[in-house]
């Protein structure tokens, strides 16, 4: 809708066509997206699979900080990345001291690093999820039918990967495609333009809304293809009801496996976990000085999450049980796709829809939490379609036997058995509106700023040490959202 | 129950009694850290009358709008658009009577009122290169070991000015410059932020930035290491400008709010407000510090007229040169 008003109004101004640029913007944004969400895919399903069984102490707080780059302000991440594999990076300082030869962050690979910096963890904790469908009792049948590793793979996990993987990977490929910022930044200058930039320069720049609007759809068109593929793919893992309980790996025990699975997390914390703490860590001297309107910023900040996860639940609870009802394809494809609706169309056509009937500046919050949910809603579909699949294929005979419907199924069987996916969503979607800058800058009046605004406006005055002490201060407010949500889910599953 | 949902909206959509003065301004400008309260305080004190920021993207938004746009004043366009501004037919004459301005350039615009300028410039520390190039041409053939971040001219301001300086340096032969400077840019980045952000991190020599940023170094924090390279070929100047709407429904106090732009009161806020040099300031007046601040002595600009015509081919420029 906002993009068609966006369109709408394009047509009326003017129409141009597709330039040369535009095609090499095209390729490069598709073969970078293609690039990264595989890489971050086939990167998280091992440390996924290490963290699914192994527990040691500071587990749970592995998978809590694996949400935390994902909602990293852009200017912050590039930051921290640049702090550890650029020019004068520990990466290439560490070189240096070995005598080999600077490598540079600057180009396609830097745009993919990047993007595997954010998506990764998501790829992890997401594949995660799919690891605790499996029923604790399959795990135990395993074990007494003495499967080792690979038969454990090939029979239970296989299947569980078969079923999540796909719709994750286009998930990641489609928030890859809306980059451009970092794309820019770290791919080093023009040949590193994404169709999310020519839509940016459209809007902002030329004022061309016809090709704004001409740029975001054909991104929409494209993730639509991409995302009807993917889910072509995935199969429903069907492995039946179980009681719950936490699967006890006794398959993976040997040394061998012990030592594969420590790296896999090693390597992984040190990706994700450096480049946050190098900033982060300079930011910490500076947060007691930070003024009032931060922390004014902060409260907005978690008001919005709030809501944006309230709300981005109650939808995907709704979408996800008409998507395993008939004909759900197409509620899910809608669902996944409006995540390669670009924000910035997105914003500027609810801005054009409410123009004629009230004042956009006075409605930013709202309107921002609505933008949010539309785009958390992707994600929360991701962990709440299989589980929602398994609930009707195992408990459906039986609720309808009952003449359980509505509510009553609602509450007894969906809501106790749905909590823990539930309450993955909610953390990820009040983490991510905590930390989203795109819509809330094109409404906001200067005493509604959230946190992230309130960051860029200290970068923007020069204050680099105090916005750095600002990102810390919403990377602990999003993870202790997440926190709080994920807690909520497992305690009532347990 | 409909009924007085109707009534609620009528009285929301009238407009109330006193109602204050709505000005446009980008983000950075009404920040808490940026000259726009301090000034908002001292025009309220000044006329006895209330005004209100609304931020974001100044232009696209009075565009979006149109004539039901709800500005009585926008400020903060600066002079690169000024020309897409003035064909939106939104702004009538600013009317104020312009005399003794400090800029580098005469001023004859009757829509669009300057109230700050600064040099576009490299800024490099001197701790870390501590022999800058001496001149445009001497950076185009510098090095290619020097790195620099400069700013998208498709996306950002401050890299429009230095697509539109290269063009007016080196004429016919920017994209030749482009591609002379291609090796020594590291990267690019969306706006300004960024770019500073990895200067100060210390990931590039040289940052695309403004000779006044110098100042906030040595006055903020008593930093002297951050200099601006100064190029005998001149600098391109960003001049900022404020404009009254047309169709406001304020129009005495628009003017009045335009009418303070140049006064002292206004003015004085500008330097340490804005990190900017103000339009109209006796020199005395400044803060201790901006005086030392080293400047250009040609100061190079495009009108608006001249830089809307050149702006895609100077940024045509940068892509080819960049892309060679």
């Amino acid at each position: 809708m906002p993009l068609l008003a966006v369109g709408w109004r394009g047509l009326a101004e003017a129409t141009t066509g597709l330039r040369p640029a535009d095609w090499a913007a095209l390729r490069f944004t598709l073969g970078q997206a293609a690039v990264s969400a595989a890489i971050s895919v086939a990167l998280a399903i091992p440390v996924a699979r290490a963290l699914a069984r192994r527990h040691f102490p500071g587990r749970g707080a592995i998978v809590l900080l694996l949400g935390a780059p994902f909602i990293l302000p852009v200017i912050v991440a590039v930051l921290g990345l640049v702090a550890v594999f650029g020019r004068g990076g520990v990466v290439n300082d560490a070189l240096g001291a070995l005598g080999i030869e600077a490598v540079s962050i600057y180009g396609p690979h830097g745009v993919v690093l990047a993007h595997v910096f954010f998506n990764m963890p998501l790829a992890t904790r997401l594949i995660l999820q799919g690891w605790a469908t499996i029923p604790g009792e399959r795990m135990r049948l395993a074990a007494s039918l003495s499967f080792g590793p690979a038969e454990t793979f090939r029979l239970l996990e296989w299947p569980m990967l078969r079923a999540v993987v796909p719709g994750i990977f286009t998930v990641i490929f489609l928030i890859c495609t809306t980059s451009f910022a970092v794309a820019l930044a770290l791919g080093g200058g023009p040949r590193a333009t994404t169709v999310e930039l020519a839509i940016y320069q459209a809007f902002r720049f030329d004022f061309d809304l016809s090709r704004a609007a001409l740029l975001g759809a054909l991104q929409l068109a494209l993730g639509a293809l991409a995302a009807l593929a993917a889910l072509r793919l995935s199969l429903p893992s069907g492995f039946g009801a179980g009681l719950d309980r936490v699967a006890q790996r006794w398959d993976s025990a040997s040394p061998g496996l012990r030592i594969q699975d420590a790296l896999a997390i090693l390597a992984a914390c040190l990706f994700l976990l450096l480049p946050m703490g190098l900033i982060l860590a300079e930011g910490a001297r500076h947060v007691v000085d930070l003024p009032g309107a931060v922390w004014a910023a902060a409260a907005r900040s978690l008001v919005l999450a709030l809501t944006a996860a309230v709300a981005t639940v109650a939808l995907a609870l709704a979408m996800a049980h008409a998507v395993t009802g008939q004909k759900g394809g197409w509620v899910e494809v809608a669902g996944t796709l409006s995540i390669a609706a670009s924000p910035l169309v997105l914003g500027t056509g609810l801005y054009i829809l409410l123009l004629p009937v009230a004042n956009p500046v006075a409605l930013a919050l709202p309107v921002t939490a609505f933008v949010n949910v539309v785009l958390a809603l992707p994600f929360a579909l991701r962990a709440l379609i299989p589980a929602m699949r398994d609930l009707q294929a195992d408990y459906g005979q039986l609720s309808a036997s009952l003449g359980l419907t509505g509510l009553t199924w609602l509450r007894l069987v969906a809501l106790p058995r749905l909590r823990r996916p539930a309450g993955f969503a909610a953390g990820l979607t009040a983490a991510l509106a905590a930390g989203d800058l795109g819509v809330i800058a094109l409404f906001a009046a200067p005493d509604q700023a959230t946190l992230p605004l309130v960051l860029y406006q200290l970068m923007g005055a020069y204050r680099m040490e105090e916005a750095k002490a600002a990102a810390l201060v919403l990377v602990a407010l999003s993870l202790g959202l997440f926190w709080l949500f994920e807690r909520g889910g497992r305690h009532a599953a347990t | 129950m409909k009924s007085t949902i109707a009534t609620a909206l009528t009285l929301i959509a009238m407009p109330a009694f006193a109602e204050p003065l709505t000005v446009y301004a980008p983000d950075y400008f009404a920040s808490e850290w940026g000259p726009g309260p301090a000034i908002e305080a001292a025009f309220e004190a000044h006329c006895g009358c209330e005004m209100d920021y609304v931020t974001g993207d100044v232009l696209p938004r009075l565009r979006l709008e149109g004539t039901r746009t709800g500005a009585d004043v926008v400020i903060g366009l600066n002079t690169d658009d000024a020309q897409r501004a003035r064909d939106t037919g939104l702004f009538a004459s600013h009317g104020v009577e312009i005399d003794g301005l400090t800029m580098p350039i005469a001023w004859s615009d009757d829509t669009f009122l300057p109230f700050n300028w600064s040099h576009t410039a490299f800024i490099h520390d001197t701790t870390r290169l501590p022999d800058p190039p001496a001149s445009f041409a001497d950076l185009v053939a510098f090095d290619s070991d020097l790195s620099i971040a400069i700013q998208d001219p498709r996306t950002s301001v401050s890299g429009l000015a230095l697509a539109l300086w290269v063009k007016k340096v080196f004429g016919d032969e920017a994209e030749a410059a482009w591609a002379g400077l291609a090796p020594k840019i590291t990267t690019v980045t969306q706006g300004w932020s960024e770019s500073y952000g990895l200067f100060t991190d210390g990931e590039v020599d040289m940052v695309l930035s403004y000779t006044t940023s110098p100042a906030y170094h040595l006055i903020a924090e008593g930093d002297a290491t951050k200099q601006a390279v100064l190029f005998p070929e001149g600098h391109y100047v960003m001049v900022e400008t404020a404009g009254m709407i047309a169709g406001t429904d304020q129009p005495e106090q628009a003017q009045a709010f335009l009418n303070f732009i140049l006064t002292e009161d206004f003015q004085s806020i500008i330097p340490e407000g804005n990190w900017s040099l103000p339009a109209k300031l006796d020199p005395t007046k400044m803060p201790e510090g901006f005086s030392d601040i080293p400047l250009p002595e040609t100061a190079l600009i495009y009108s608006a007229e001249e830089a809307e015509a050149l702006r895609s081919d100077a940024i045509a420029a940068f892509e080819a040169g960049l892309r060679r």
